[in-house]
């Protein structure tokens, strides 16, 4: 004997938070009854494990026929198969663009191609992830990235219209789209302490102040570059470590201001140059695509791990960096304040995001 | 040319691609009604068309306007090959051609593929324009109203109720036609759905000449059902009651059929609307009781099942088995289960003599209603369920006038099937001339709570009908309007307030049917009909429980709604009776011998089983009872459903005592004794969960009407003289409250095992398959409507006694399933439930329910406490409010020291309040309270508040009241979502709100098929995704003809054939129910929560003193 056919049907689709979760975290249904099982739902409700079997099936087969219409959130609103309260739609639609940090630290700046969804297996291995749900993010990542490709105006605001997504989410995305879209690389051994989330903010103070849309939001082009014409404008801030004077200046100037204010005082007199140059370098190289990949393994390389060996602390970094970058604009021969400050307020807030273990 | 249809296709969306290379879709649209086809142009390269299309014009006749619908298809142009049809709609227009249903049809409508489902979606206007049509010998019956619900319409009242109507028409199955063979199935189903939506047209616009021919211009609770006879055909049947409706309006005063009276009549734009017109002398007219009306037209659905009827050969009958404690004519003796088999074949004699000798009664003659709940006072008794059944053997159609050219005549089954209706309307003839000996038998003139089903397999076919045998009010159907000044509030002991004494008189009129009773509304129904001294069966008379005065027998079966006036101990609870049996497969003739012969026996043990169960719970009445016989190949199944109760008036009924026939060895006895230990801790249990605890009356109150014991013996005896039978059976049940299960078998012990394994549903939740269940209130807006289907693969030869336990077990198991998937909604109750069984193949069972969970408010307030808050309540604004000050001192400042009339107290101040509410246009009486300082505003909403609650609380019980002042405008822009939400549910009635306008019938046919099963997800998913586009489809065409709610919904077909081996799967499904616009009775503000919160603490303090 055997069931052969159980479904069931609401006027209102009743959907379970907790089996969803599961069904979104890639379990098969039998895995699904266990961990329910476990949760205790069978003795608050005086059921069996033959009920609990059966609700999750039908459970993941309302999920299975609604997947398509997530695919296309604003769809879900005004289609006409399933009657589900708003409330529960934003639900449905924020948990299943949910994503794992682990998930996406690895496939974070990866082109998202066939070839990476390939390796996915292997992600799913490292990161304890079931390759189901695996897939799922990745495809998510892969369809948002499609949509606001091609559309102009704020990267954010479009991925929060198109997808209907939280405010955050929506952040998230765009730093996931803009990640991808750039190649940043965040794989290499020395990148590996930073989170996601570490990320994520770096790109919304990329997207907020170096691409084309942060300055000009009338602009035909979109969020998701960089703004080519300040890329270019970089190469004008090498003047700061080429001519010597110059250089002598700064650091004279951030000296003058930081000394008796810190206890690695010295240690920052010593390595000002190096600094400085490191900076500058990353500045000047930016106008190419390979050196942008490199973005933030050369913040690391050239800034936080000589800080870092010399223990200085956040406090210390943020006031060298203020310093540093206030000190320019009163150097006499240097005019590229507007640049400066654009590269440098980002630069700041993005290393002192990064700095930490 | 009596009407104009007017189409209009405006545009499409999320439709499908159909070229692969663009991934876009050219489509256009091609409109077509009769033989006329309009088109679109062609929208290029968009998901999303924009057609915008002129007005396409019909001129029609009316006739044609009922019977066909209008069909929509969308289609993909393509240049150099045929066009790729992406899919269709089908509207159905009746709505449109009564005037006081639904002016236009007007949204977004799926487009639907037989083979690929929902396709996107189309918007279109339809509209009609309607000439006169004053020909005597017209075709048409345009203008009369259907309704499935099977009690009268709130917002209606009836005037006159003229009886049954009923008809069916016949028509080859395009399925089974040879062209079947060369065409695509997609094809087939598309000839098949149309030819039922023709069928099914016309069988309401004939039933529609029938009513007019009566004098009517309304049918309740019209059940259409389709037989899908295979290759002889394919039947539609309908039947109904035909009655005179009259939309309640200001010109009758106190006609309060409506439980919305006391509401802001704005809703309706009609000038005056409400019972109570300024300056109808209050006094003059009865109270107007309106919690109880609010309550007598909730009516279940009743039971749709399936019908069918047979062509020629009429092999064998079996004979009825009337079931219940008024059991049909000799059979079965009901309550006592005192069935002898000589009786049984004696009844069986006697009926066939019966039926013969009747055969030539006229049609037209049926006092049947299908209707299930009814206006207090019209059901004055009721006998008990009478039923019959005929096994029928169905023939091809070999219809010689036809000949060769029938293939040609698929759609014009006029000229053909002159014959084949007759065959058929003679089969239910036959049913129906039994049903009414029996209820004769009974010493009933009326059957109600009345439905015919069939259950096909292969070539066998049974036809079966039942109802319960009834005495109704002559004045009501012959004298005039139902006078809602019957009515009678709802009180939870009954004693002689005005209501009722009003309704003993109106009984003088039913002296012509030999009965002069002064009657009290909550025992009346429950007194015998029939002579006692002329008992048609053995049944335990004693008398009434309530009055004291009249007969009642110990159990009563019905298969009607619980009505509102009854008196109800403690709350009842679903109790269902499930059997299989195997039989022998046989072909032909041998086949129906066989199971005309098996089904006394499977009768006789559901109903064993059903009372096993009902005194297991300590109950003594089933209502809603519906047993279901299906046929298959090799086994029998049956099902039998009901609402157990215990009536107040009734007995209580007694434990079950077990006795071992063979008394051989101790630990036989000892098991014995062990299990009636268990069944009396079991029934405790009942007791308690159910609330059952009867006042212990005193058996002989002296000075009570009651005769002296003496004579009451006397009575017994001369009772018992009268038949053999029930002094045989005084033996077993001369105790006074022994029934007595004997174990003489193995098969005994399992039924008691059944019986005690039964599941107990779990905490927080009630079931019933009644429209509501007795004791409970106060539910809230919360519904949640599903359909839930299993099909079970029984893969051994078992035997009747393990098919019996897989079948119970199934059924234990669905419901089960149905308790936690709900389990959100606790506290809560599922009313309503339907269960469908069927054998779609040999080793396969398919349960289907239908069914509605709703919750309630746990904290149930005492009735008394919550008359008593309310009129707290109103004296309270009285003494505040000096703006609204109205007459109501007088009455909410003197209530009456006695309690019991405390309701008509009540329901006149609810009426001063809506005759005053009445004379106030409602937005200004807002604005002017907005316009009040903030207490004298929040006293105004308490006001309507507290109007309302007297009127409807029954209905309502909502904890949180919302405000009443949404517009109808306002609620049918539906905030929140871009999709209108559309609520279903197979009860008559929304709790929490109040049904403004019936916009007409929804019934829709659908046929589904794949030939990639698997990559649907299987069986499962293939029907979840079906079941859930017929709802889809019905919310939409709901929300396009302006309405927010379907009532009396229900799923009367789901057929599903699978072939797995080939990747295919069918499955076809018919629903219908009532669309309409419901407002809700309280709208969220926060003074108003306030309020409420204020009279919650008024109704619990005056609860605590």
């Amino acid at each position: 004997m055997s069931v052969e056919l159980d479904v069931f049907v609401g006027n209102t689709t009743i959907m379970d938070k907790e089996v969803y979760q599961l069904w979104l975290n890639g379990y098969t249904v039998n895995d699904a009854v266990k961990v329910r099982i476990e949760g205790g739902v069978m003795e608050e409700c005086e059921a069996s494990a033959e009920v609990l079997l059966s609700d999750t099936m039908d459970q993941y087969r309302t999920f299975q026929m609604c997947e398509r219409l997530l695919h296309h959130p604003a769809k879900l609103a005004n289609q006409l198969l399933f009657q589900i309260p708003p409330d529960r739609q934003a639900m449905l639609i924020e948990r299943y663009y949910a994503f794992d940090d682990s998930f996406v630290r690895e496939v974070l700046g990866k082109k998202l191609s066939k070839g990476t969804k390939k390796d996915l297996d292997d992600v799913s291995l490292k990161t304890g992830i079931t390759l189901k749900s695996c897939r799922r993010q990745f495809d998510n990542f892969k369809r948002v990235f499609k949509v606001v490709e091609e559309l102009k105006g704020p990267l954010v605001e479009n991925i929060r219209q198109h997808f209907l997504l939280p405010d955050q989410l929506a952040r998230d995305y765009a730093a996931i789209v803009f990640f991808a879209n750039n190649r940043f690389e965040t794989g290499k051994k020395k990148l590996l302490y930073l989170t996601f989330q570490d990320f994520a903010f770096c790109a919304g103070q990329l997207i907020n102040n170096w691409t084309v849309g942060a300055v000009d939001n009338m602009m035909e082009d979109m969020d998701v570059d960089l703004d080519k014409e300040f890329l270019q404008d970089l190469k004008d801030l090498k003047i700061l470590i080429t001519d010597k004077d110059l250089l002598d200046q700064h650091k004279s100037l951030v000296c003058t201001a930081l000394r008796g204010k810190t206890n690695v005082f010295n240690e920052m007199e010593a390595n000002f140059k190096n600094l400085s140059r490191g900076l500058v370098n990353i500045a000047a190289k930016l106008i190419n695509a390979k050196d942008v990949r490199d973005f933030f393994i050369d913040l690391v390389e050239k800034f936080i791990e000589p800080c870092r060996s010399d223990k200085w602390t956040s406090i210390d970094v943020n006031l060298y960096l203020t310093h540093y970058t206030n000190s320019a604009h009163i150097l006499d021969t240097f005019k590229y304040y507007a640049v400066w400050t654009r590269y440098m307020g980002v630069i700041k807030s993005c290393i002192l995001r990064m700095y930490h273990d | 040319m009596p009407g104009k249809l007017k189409a209009k296709i405006v545009a499409g969306r999320h439709l499908p691609i159909m070229d692969r290379a663009s991934d876009l879709t050219d489509a256009f649209v091609e409109v077509k009604f009769g033989n006329t086809t309009f088109k679109t142009d062609v929208y290029p390269k968009s998901l999303n068309p924009q057609w915008n299309s002129e007005w396409f014009k019909f001129e029609v006749d009316d006739e044609d306007l009922q019977d066909e619908p209008l069909q929509i298809t969308v289609l993909d142009h393509d240049t150099y090959s045929a066009n790729d049809a992406i899919g269709k709609v089908y509207i159905d227009i009746d709505p449109l051609l009564c005037s006081e249903a639904a002016t236009v049809i007007s949204g977004w409508l799926p487009i639907y593929d037989t083979i690929h489902g929902i396709r996107g979606e189309i918007n279109v206007l339809v509209k009609v324009d309607l000439f006169n049509d004053l020909n005597r010998f017209r075709q048409s019956s345009c203008g009369v109203k259907f309704f499935c619900t099977t009690s009268i319409p709130r917002c209606y009242r009836a005037v006159m109720v003229h009886g049954f109507v009923e008809e069916l028409v016949v028509n080859e199955d395009p399925e089974y036609q040879w062209i079947d063979r060369i065409r695509t199935p997609r094809a087939s189903n598309e000839a098949r759905q149309r030819l039922i939506f023709l069928m099914s047209g016309e069988l309401q616009r004939k039933i529609g000449l029938k009513v007019l021919e009566m004098g009517g211009n309304a049918v309740v609770g019209y059940l259409q059902c389709f037989d899908l006879e295979g290759e002889s055909g394919l039947v539609v049947r309908a039947i109904g009651t035909a009655c005179t409706l009259e939309k309640i309006s200001s010109t009758l005063p106190a006609t309060a059929t409506h439980p919305s009276n006391s509401s802001p009549s704005k809703d309706m734009k009609e000038p005056g609307f409400g019972e109570e017109a300024p300056g109808v002398p209050l006094s003059s007219g009865p109270p107007t009781p309106l919690r109880a009306q609010t309550f007598s037209s909730f009516s279940p659905s009743k039971s749709y099942s399936r019908q069918s009827s047979s062509s020629d050969t009429e092999l064998s009958l079996t004979p009825k088995t009337g079931m219940g404690s008024g059991g049909s004519a000799g059979k079965e003796a009901g309550p006592l289960k005192a069935l002898l088999r000589q009786q049984t074949q004696s009844a069986l004699e006697q009926r066939r003599v019966s039926s013969s000798s009747e055969a030539f009664v006229r049609t037209g003659e049926y006092p049947f209603f299908p209707l299930t709940a009814f206006p207090p006072g019209f059901l004055l008794h009721v006998g008990g369920v009478v039923s019959a059944r005929s096994v029928k053997l169905l023939d091809r159609i070999h219809n010689p006038a036809l000949g060769n050219t029938r293939s040609y005549k698929l759609l014009d089954w006029n000229s053909f099937t002159a014959d084949e209706p007759e065959t058929r309307d003679a089969w239910w003839e036959e049913i129906r001339q039994e049903i009414k000996s029996h209820a004769k038998a009974l010493g009933c003139q009326a059957v109600v709570g009345y439905s015919e089903s069939t259950s096909i397999c292969e070539e066998v076919c049974i036809l079966s009908a039942s109802g319960t045998a009834a005495i109704l009010s002559s004045r009501f159907m012959q004298d005039g309007p139902l006078d809602t000044e019957h009515r009678l509030s709802r009180q939870p002991l009954c004693v002689f307030s005005t209501g009722s004494e009003r309704v003993e008189g109106d009984m003088g009129s039913s002296a012509s049917l030999g009965f002069e009773e002064v009657v009290s509304p909550g025992c009346g129904f429950c007194h015998i009909p029939y002579d006692e001294l002329n008992i048609p069966f053995p049944a335990q008379l004693t008398y009434c429980y309530c009055c004291r005065r009249y007969k009642v027998p110990d159990v009563l079966f019905t298969t009607i709604d619980l009505p509102t006036e009854a008196n109800v101990t403690g709350k009842g609870c679903l109790i269902q009776a499930r059997l299989c049996r195997t039989k022998k497969k046989a072909q032909g003739e041998g086949n129906a011998t066989v199971i005309s012969n098996l089904l006394p026996f499977l009768e006789y043990e559901l109903h064993t089983q059903l009372m096993n169960k009902l005194k297991l719970r300590g109950m003594n009445a089933l209502f809603g009872l519906r047993i279901q016989i299906s046929i298959g190949e090799t086994m029998l199944l049956g099902l039998a459903s009901a609402t157990g109760v215990y009536l107040t008036a009734l007995p209580s009924p007694g434990g079950i005592q077990i006795a071992g026939k063979t008394p051989s060895d101790i630990t036989y006895e000892q098991h014995i004794s062990n299990m009636q230990k268990k069944i009396n801790d079991t029934i405790a249990k009942n007791k308690e969960l159910y609330e059952i605890n009867p006042p212990e009356v005193v058996e002989e109150i002296i000075g009570s009407p009651i005769p002296e014991p003496r004579q009451r013996s006397r009575l017994f005896r001369s009772q018992s003289e009268s038949s053999d039978e029930v002094s045989e059976l005084d033996l077993s049940h001369g105790k006074k409250d022994a029934f007595v299960l004997e174990i003489d078998d193995t098969d005994a012990v399992e039924d008691i095992h059944a019986l005690l394994t039964d599941f107990p549903t779990p905490a927080g939740f009630y079931s019933c398959n009644t429209e509501i269940m007795p004791g409970i209130q106060n539910w809230t807006s919360a519904i949640q409507m599903f359909t839930s289907v299993r099909v079970f693969r029984l893969n051994a030869s078992l035997t009747s006694q393990g098919l019996n336990k897989i079948f119970s077990d199934l059924c234990e198991n669905l419901l089960k399933s149905l308790y936690f998937k709900l389990r959100s909604m606790v506290p809560c109750c599922l009313c309503h439930l339907n269960f469908t069984v069927a054998i779609p193949e040999d080793e396969l069972i398919q349960v289907a329910v239908t069914a509605v969970a709703m919750s309630f408010d746990k904290e149930q307030l005492l009735e008394n406490g919550k008359q008593s808050g309310e009129k707290t309540l109103i004296k309270a604004i009285t003494e505040n409010d000096e703006q609204l000050q109205f007459n109501l001192e007088l009455n909410a400042e003197t209530p009456s020291p006695n309690p019991l009339s405390s309701p008509k107290g009540l329901s006149e101040v609810g009426s001063h309040l809506s005759a005053r509410a009445l004379s106030v246009d409602y937005s200004s009486f807002a604005d002017r309270c907005s316009s009040w300082i903030e207490q004298l505003k929040l006293k105004a909403h308490t006001i309507r508040r507290g109007s309302v609650k007297t009127t409807s609380s029954m209905e309502k019980a909502s904890p949180l009241p919302e405000g009443r002042s949404r517009s109808l405008r306002s609620n049918r822009s539906y905030s929140g979502s871009s999709v209108a939400v559309v609520k279903m549910t197979p009860l008559s009635f929304i709790p929490g709100a109040k049904i403004i306008k019936y916009l007409g019938i929804i019934n829709m046919f659908f046929i589904r098929e794949t030939t990639s099963l698997r990559e649907e997800g299987g069986v499962s998913g293939f029907l979840h995704t079906f079941i859930a586009e017929v709802f889809a489809m019905v919310r939409a065409h709901v929300a396009a003809l302006g309405g927010n709610a379907v009532v009396s919904y229900s799923m009367k077909e789901c057929v599903f054939m699978e072939n797995p081996n080939k990747n295919q799967a069918q499955c076809l499904i018919n629903v219908s129910g009532d669309a309409v616009i419901f407002v809700r009775e309280s709208e969220l503000e926060s003074t108003s929560v306030q309020t409420q919160s204020a009279t919650t603490h008024t109704s619990n303090g005056a609860e605590g003193t």
